[in-house]
């Protein structure tokens, strides 16, 4: 879902060296940030660990709105850690996409000036609790089905962040479903709100897995360099498979009247998103888009001060050192 | 001591996702944690003693403002980074000079929550500590910011080291500890303690709160108080 709509960038490179680099990569080895690797694989992967990066970051901001409003101590306290797990995971990727000679203020200042996205899923308000659970039913679901294939894609570094990334996301679905059993269970309002997010965010799930494979023209080169590893309709399919009956068992229906078991494909048929609502999300006129990159352009802005002022000290330390010794 | 982690744990989560960078994120979302978790302890035992059948939850959520004890220090605003981090050293510094004589105090159950939570507080007085003196040491301008932070919120020292009838233990007892560790930190920050020793009063007897609290309770809960029948 970080990487919807990644183009993978192919440059001219010597076609030996590209041809021992696709060896590598087909035998199932790791390539480091050391190895030689195309310009167009590297541009790529910044790309895509960066967008997932800002995605884990900005994803902080719709869960966060409610920390200040959880309705026990208990949740308060599951909520703080779960948005505190997404800050952590939007540092090990930058710190992975660093180790492709790209620096996170870099990375950050792309997202500020929109020459890099992030999920259009967080471009969605969160506007009851229940949307706490669905969030972690559904999105943090949706980030399980895209990462776990990613724990053995190509780029070490990468690789790697998935494995410390994924353990925690299974943690955040459960935690979400638990808040969806309470809602389902309670009072008719809880029962409201509980329907009423998963209206609104059904579709935009669906959307976190990126346009339909045959409008996705990128993706061959990435899944032969094996930075994408499913494609985007086989994932969606997946993740309705395994949410139809989950909604089931809550209790709750799918807003879709064109949902139905297919016997033929041992599947469900279900209906796509408005792919142009999609589309108009990625140019930044999500619901929330505004909201969100002018609060990350402010926490950005108001925190130059501390940043500045943080190196500054650390100098001063070690000219003190130098010249203690 | 319920009040005072709950309210500023509440404060701190108001950071989540616009601190000044992703590790700062972390810290703060992290003490605001621990704070939480001070909370449930504190406010259960004090549920607990009441014999009313009230747990955490109620005592937070279902008490007004009046009812708080909480310091005045505690439901100031964020405003910027600086004055959350002066803030919270300021805190800090008290917090953990009161769990130390808590710690040892004659009700086992007190002695365990000031144990515990005092090995969380230490972690918590280093890293304001720490921050306090790189930002007041670190440019002109933080410096600047750093003084005004201080000057801002040192009327709010005065009411930490009040005793009342509801206190445990003699706070006045601890003020030369706190002036210690605080002339040492503004030292190394080069800030300088503001001259006047006037102080505000009315947080930790509920007398008279700032009009901030108000608002702090009325964010935090919404929910419960909203649908009193809802389980969550
Ligand atoms: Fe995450
Ligand atoms: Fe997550």
């Amino acid at each position: 879902m970080y990487a919807q709509m990644i183009k993978s960038e192919e440059t001219y490179e010597d076609p030996k060296k590209l041809m021992a680099f696709q060896a590598r990569i087909d035998d199932g080895d790791r390539i480091e940030p050391k190895d030689w690797m195309p310009k167009g694989y590297r541009k790529t992967l910044i790309r895509q660990i960066g967008q997932h990066a800002h995605s884990e970051i900005v994803g902080q901001l719709p869960e966060g709105n409610w920390i200040t409003r959880a309705p026990s101590l208990e949740r308060k306290a599951i909520l703080l850690a779960k948005v505190q797990d997404e800050a952590g995971h939007g540092l090990y990727l930058y710190c992975a996409a660093e180790t492709l000679g790209v620096s996170r203020d870099e990375l950050t200042e792309m997202l500020l000036n929109g020459q890099m996205k992030y999920s259009s899923i967080f471009s969605y308000p969160a506007l009851t609790w229940a949307d706490m659970g669905v969030i972690g039913w559904l999105i943090d679901g949706a980030a399980i089905l895209n990462q776990v294939p990613l724990q053995r894609t190509s780029y070490g570094p990468y690789a790697r962040a998935m494995v410390r990334i994924c353990k925690e996301e299974s943690f955040h679905q459960r935690q979400g479903f638990d808040i969806m059993i309470k809602m389902v269970n309670g009072t008719a309002e809880q029962k409201h709100m509980a329907q009423d997010a998963l209206n609104r965010l059904w579709y935009p799930s669906l959307m976190m897995f990126g346009p339909p494979d045959a409008e996705s023209v990128h993706s061959e080169q990435s899944m032969r360099w094996k930075i994408k590893i499913n494609s985007n309709d086989e994932l969606r399919q997946k993740f309705v498979n395994q949410t139809v009956p989950q909604a089931e068992y809550l209790g709750l229906s799918i807003p879709d009247i064109n949902l139905n078991w297919n016997e033929r494909k041992q599947s469900y048929d279900f209906s796509q998103p408005d792919w142009s609502e999609f589309f108009d999300v990625l140019e930044g006129n999500g619901p929330a888009s505004v909201d969100r990159i002018e609060a990350r352009q402010a926490a950005w802005e108001d925190g130059a001060w501390v940043r500045e002022a943080r190196i500054a000290h650390a100098e001063k330390k070690n000219m003190a050192i130098l010249a203690a010794e | 001591m319920g009040d005072n982690t709950l309210v500023l744990g509440q404060r701190l989560s108001e950071w989540c996702g616009h601190g000044p960078a992703p590790e700062e994120d972390i810290a703060l979302a992290n003490i605001a944690l621990d704070l939480i978790g001070q909370t449930r302890l504190w406010l259960d035992l004090a549920g607990n003693r009441e014999g009313l059948g009230r747990d955490s939850d109620m005592l937070a959520y279902h008490r007004n403002p009046w009812d708080f004890k909480n310091l005045l220090l505690v439901e100031q605003p964020n405003r910027d980074f600086g004055v959350t981090m002066m803030r919270q050293f300021l805190f800090d510094t008290w917090h953990l000079e009161t769990l130390r004589i808590l710690s040892h105090h004659t009700d086992k159950d007190v002695r365990g929550i000031a144990q515990k939570s005092s090995k969380e507080v230490t972690y918590h007085r280093a890293r304001s500590t720490n921050i306090v003196i790189a930002l007041g040491d670190g440019t002109e301008k933080s410096q600047l910011r750093m003084q005004s932070a201080l000057n801002r919120l040192y009327p709010y020292v005065g009411e930490m080291f009040m005793t009342d009838k509801d206190d445990l233990i003699d706070m006045a007892a601890l003020r030369p500890r706190f002036d210690a560790h605080l002339s040492a930190t503004l030292n190394k920050a080069t800030l300088t303690k503001p001259e006047s020793e006037f102080y505000h009063k009315g947080g930790k007897t509920g007398t008279q709160h700032s009009e901030h609290l108000s608002h702090i309770l009325a964010t935090m809960q919404s929910l419960p108080r909203s649908y009193p029948e809802a389980k969550w």
